[in-house]
């Protein structure tokens, strides 16, 4: 990892709610968090304490960060969109307006921009598209010719297709039931659109298989797959190396890296998909001091 | 002002009590975007093995009432890269540091002591301290801590390879029927002191899946639902030096500690020092935290030196 990335600024701060949203199956929560506004790039991400100084649930929650608005009308903003699945993620979108939030940020290594104006692809699964309309709004600035595929398993599950079109130079919409868009996958159209728009980029937010089928879909058409990915974390700056995942760096080798820090945003062909398999990340036996026969 | 001073032994003494604990803080450069690292007694670095280890696969962790399981597997760069890159980072900014040191043999952990004696930022170093009780090992056979033989052995073989002037410290399991053999063992073998305590073994079973919830099945358990058992633990080791059961050296509470009160409440048992572990996870900046509640309470109380305060509820 790079000494810039980790001494990359961030901040901690008490963030008071100030908007909150239902959006089809999520909650879209707006944050006055003027330290995190003021650094944050796309692709990074926060990390928010649940319950309060004496909660008994400990750890944060981490979400990408949607949109920032540096010098809004009640400081700088913080926008994040949040799937209740859990007792913390509840917990969140329970906050009413002028309710507090503790909130560590921004965190993590942020989308790389190409230097030329390539055409770039930008597919998010679910709630995983919350980064990309930012990061869409930054490529097209660089000149760049943006195109969105946003796919769910359902239409209440997809997040921000009105603001895909607003934000890039064409969307395709798909659903596993077909109940939005065309039916299928998202990696379904994305050969086309590849090459089609001659990309460059085909950049990822979503759930792990998703994110390694468009990188074989990305390799399989010339184009450079960056993928961010959405580990479980305890706490999200660094230190619990709980958000490991098998990486290959640039001498070859392959370590168990942490997604927070060296991530979340990885090169899809980086990452080593082989050793994913239903919610486990095994260790590869050629990886840097992998366990010898019968384990650590 | 309240003198916060501690004597860890050997003649080192440090400014004030509060550490990070081992695992829990990494090495240094990640917190110190929260707080200035060089502000602790003392930063305990995460346990360092002879060679880089990947650790384990993942689900790593799962979230506990009150805390959380852990099943790390002691990944690490290796004690090479950590005199090298870590170590000399650490001296740079001016911290005290105060090494933990592993290994899957008492020879390995001579040898990483070794290593660690001989190289160049070892002016930073104030005190060793040495996991002999890590539950994330595929056979729990090989908790040291867990055989008064297997403990002493390993704390003797570190002892020897390191300056007198250095302290070392026995980190022990709770895990265990009689915690005050364990600890006497390490001391008669040479340990300076003792750090208490290090998690709890436990397991989590996933409900939707039906399986363990741990990639390495079991896991540590560490956060404030373990506070009590750290109290315990110290307060009868404590006891036992009082009795005269093994010499009177200081102890480092750990385990659950979250605010100054908690911290008190350690060194109301009988530590002599407090390291903050999992509650960094909830507030990088805990450790500094602690402290300033820590200092505010004795105050409040009337304690003119912090070491007044150590295990004064003995007798009480």
């Amino acid at each position: 990892m790079s000494e810039r990335s980790l001494r990359a600024r961030v901040t901690q701060e008490v963030a008071e709610v100030i908007a909150t949203r239902r959006v089809g199956a999520y909650q879209h929560i707006t944050l006055v968090a003027p330290g995190v506004a003021e650094l944050a790039r796309p692709g990074q991400f926060v990390a928010l304490a649940v319950g309060g100084e004496t909660s008994g649930t400990l750890l944060r929650r981490s979400f990408s960060i949607h949109k920032v608005s540096p010098s809004g009308t009640y400081g700088g903003t913080v926008e994040i969109v949040v799937s209740a699945v859990g007792v913390g993620t509840r917990w969140i979108v329970e906050r009413a307006p002028h309710d507090t939030i503790d909130v560590v940020g921004p965190l993590g290594k942020a989308f790389p921009l190409p230097t030329a104006p390539v055409a770039c692809v930008l597919v998010g699964g679910g709630y995983g598209s919350a980064p990309l309309f930012w990061l869409a709004g930054e490529l097209r600035e660089r000149g760049c010719h943006v195109e969105m595929v946003l796919g769910a398993a359902s239409e209440d599950k997809l997040f921000g297709v009105v603001e895909a079109r607003r934000s890039s130079d064409g969307v395709t919409v798909t659903t596993d039931d077909g109940s939005a868009g065309q039916r299928g996958w998202v990696s379904d159209p994305l050969p086309e659109i590849i090459d089609r728009t001659k990309a460059g980029v085909v950049y990822g937010c979503g759930p792990m298989g998703m994110l390694e089928s468009i990188t074989r879909v990305a390799e399989a058409h010339g184009a450079v797959a960056q993928v961010a990915v959405e580990e479980s974390m305890a706490c999200g700056v660094g230190v619990c190396m709980t958000c490991v995942m098998p990486v290959v760096g640039s001498d070859g080798r392959t370590r168990m890296v942490r997604s927070c820090v060296e991530g979340p945003v990885f090169r899809g062909d980086r990452v080593r998909w082989d050793a994913f398999d239903g919610g486990h990340a095994r260790v590869p036996d050629d990886a840097v001091g992998a366990p010898k026969v019968g384990g650590h | 002002m309240v003198d916060l001073s501690v004597d860890l032994g050997r003649g080192r003494r440090l400014p004030n009590p509060l550490m990070t604990a081992s695992g829990c803080a990494a090495n240094g450069k990640e917190l110190h975007r929260f707080f200035d690292v060089a502000d602790l007694g003392a930063f305990v670095t995460k346990s360092v093995m002879a060679d880089p280890r990947s650790g384990r696969g993942t689900p790593r962790m799962a979230e506990t009432p009150s805390g959380m399981l852990n099943s790390i597997g002691l990944q690490g760069p290796g004690i090479g890269a950590f005199v090298e890159e870590d170590l000399p980072w650490l001296k740079s900014v001016g911290a005290r540091v105060l090494p933990s040191i592993a290994g899957s043999s008492s020879r390995e952990y001579a040898q990483v002591a070794a290593t660690l004696r001989d190289s160049s930022a070892f002016d930073s170093v104030v005190g060793v301290e040495v996991n002999i009780s890590c539950p994330n090992v595929a056979n729990r056979g090989l908790v040291f801590a867990c055989d008064p033989m297997a403990s002493a052995d390993v704390i003797g073989l570190v002892r020897e390879q390191l300056p007198r002037e250095i302290p070392v410290f026995a980190k022990l399991s709770p895990d265990v029927t009689d915690i005050t053999t364990i600890a006497s063992a390490c001391v008669e073998a040479g340990a300076d002191g003792l750090t208490m305590i290090n998690t709890l073994l436990g397991m989590v079973i996933d409900t939707d899946r039906l399986r363990p919830q741990l990639g390495g099945v079991t896991g540590g358990l560490s956060g404030p639902g373990i506070r009590p058992v750290a109290v315990r633990a110290i307060w009868q080791v404590r006891q036992a030096m009082f009795e005269g059961r093994l010499p009177t050296v200081p102890i480092i509470g750990v385990g659950g500690v979250r605010t100054g009160r908690d911290a008190l409440e350690l060194v109301a048992a009988g530590a002599s020092a407090i390291q903050v572990g999992t509650a960094v996870f909830n507030d990088p900046s805990a450790p500094v935290r602690v402290l300033r509640e820590l200092c505010e309470l004795l105050s409040a109380k009337g304690f003119e030196r912090f070491s007044d305060a150590v295990a004064v509820a003995h007798g009480r």
